[in-house]
């Protein structure tokens, strides 16, 4: 085939693509904290917070594990504004990534919980610990630090999955990816580029997950 | 304008047999790439590990879309036109198979050493502790997972709409643009995915239990 690769149009646009790259990383950071903070919260409201509490998360959980991310994110920025709830692309992206993440962490964290052994929680009952200081002091450190691994390579799962939040027009890394197809005409050349820098983006989130995970759990003693 | 209607829903429904076949076709091709990338994971062979480490690596860390877009303008550069199908099917088959490589070699590898040196022991050759020691222990380990990553699969083949692949999204897309009722048609789209993927969200859930992999066999008495 007599194809001539030309990067240079497409560097010349590496401003563009850095700011959509910065949209990633932000979307992507906001979904993950989100994730990680209702994951925590739905996590211990179902494995401490009684039937109905359970039900309806796990509802919750097996309606967003067991569904596409395109489609919900259809939903939120098609769907809502019919019932009166407009949303820009970023806001509808954001809450899309967040509930996702926050459905799956809840799971992770809640494996992370299960895998507490009982004789602790037992034994601070024996002691006389509410039930809140016992998931605060007892239950949440271990959980989460058996959960952090997963939720890492969940995390990293998120930011991949943040290129499609392009389709409602969310003007991230895939989305000036699209712009700049259409004005180079060179697809192949865009798209090699784009694919780098998520690869960038995902390895410099698997070190700081690496990192965070050996400051925050390895250095106090096991539980 | 068209309201949501049996005709719109029977079209879906239809389109989901895209979806399907598409899931088939990348267990097909990824289970066979896994295979492939599992056993050079294991293999011992340093460069044979290493581009298998290398390509699980890479896949694992760029997004399905990408993969998607490189491979069908890749395609349409080496002269074979802007084919959507053969495209999703390459893309979806490497991303597959660099999971399922990875979930393979990790069930291989949980099989103890001490089973390998037994085995070694009792005189048999490598590629017989392989398959009457090593697979039939790491078959159990890897059910479950495996199970769990076809759900995956299934949700991502929603992904071949955007290059505009007829499954199940892009007709929900498709009869939302005629009826304008988003909220009763991505619904709908979201419960024929369910319904597809909740069994075998329930199967692999079942699996781990019976096949006790959340915790050590008990040892016999």
């Amino acid at each position: 085939m007599g194809y001539t690769f030309q990067f240079g149009a497409v560097l010349a646009s590496l401003d563009l693509l850095a700011k959509g790259a910065w949209l990633t990383v932000q979307l992507s950071l906001a979904a993950m904290l989100a994730g990680l903070a209702f994951g925590t919260l739905f996590a211990v409201l179902r494995s401490f917070g009684g039937r109905g509490a359970g039900i309806a998360i796990g509802a919750y959980v097996e309606c967003i594990r067991n569904t596409p991310f395109l489609i919900q994110l259809f939903l939120i920025y098609f769907g809502l504004p019919s019932l009166g709830i407009a949303l820009d692309p970023v806001e509808a992206a954001l809450i899309g990534m967040s509930v996702n993440c926050a459905a799956y962490s809840t799971e992770i964290i809640r494996s992370g919980i299960m895998a507490v052994p009982r004789g602790q929680i037992e034994a601070a009952r024996a002691l006389a610990f509410s039930t809140t200081d016992i998931i605060r002091h007892i239950v949440l450190f271990p959980a989460l630090r058996v959960a952090a691994p997963a939720l890492g390579s969940q995390f990293v799962l998120v930011m991949l999955g943040s290129s499609v939040v392009s389709t409602v027009s969310a003007e991230e890394l895939t989305a000036v990816g699209h712009v700049l197809e259409t004005e180079t005409f060179r697809p192949f050349e865009v798209y090699i580029i784009v694919t780098l820098i998520y690869l960038l983006i995902a390895f410099a989130l698997k070190l700081l997950f690496a990192w965070l995970e050996q400051a925050w759990f390895s250095r106090r003693g096991r539980a | 304008m068209r309201s949501f209607g049996t005709p719109e829903f029977l079209f879906m429904l239809r389109a989901t047999q895209w979806t399907v076949a598409l899931s088939l076709i990348a267990y097909a091709g990824g289970g066979a790439l896994g295979l492939v990338l599992a056993f050079m994971r294991v293999s011992g062979h340093r460069l044979a590990n290493g581009v298998a480490r290398a390509w699980i690596l890479l896949f694992q860390c760029t997004p399905l879309l990408m993969l998607l877009f490189l491979v069908f303008f890749g395609l349409a550069l080496a002269g074979h036109g802007q084919n959507a199908y053969f495209a999703v099917t390459v893309a979806l088959s490497c991303y597959a198979g660099a999971y399922f490589g990875e979930i393979w070699r990790g069930a291989i590898e949980a099989v103890p050493q001490g089973q390998w040196q037994a085995s070694a022991a009792l005189g048999f050759s490598r590629a017989e502790q392989f398959r009457h020691v090593i697979v039939p222990q790491s078959l159990r380990i890897a059910t479950p997972p495996t199970v769990g990553f076809m759900v995956q699969v299934v949700k991502n083949t929603s992904l071949a709409s955007i290059i505009g692949f007829q499954e199940l999204t892009q007709a929900s897309q498709f009869v939302n643009n005629l009826t304008f009722q988003p909220i009763s048609v991505y619904l709908v789209a979201a419960a024929l995915y369910f319904i597809l993927c909740f069994p075998l969200t329930l199967l692999s859930r079942r699996l781990e239990k019976r096949l006790h992999v959340d915790r050590p066999a008990p040892l016999a008495a």
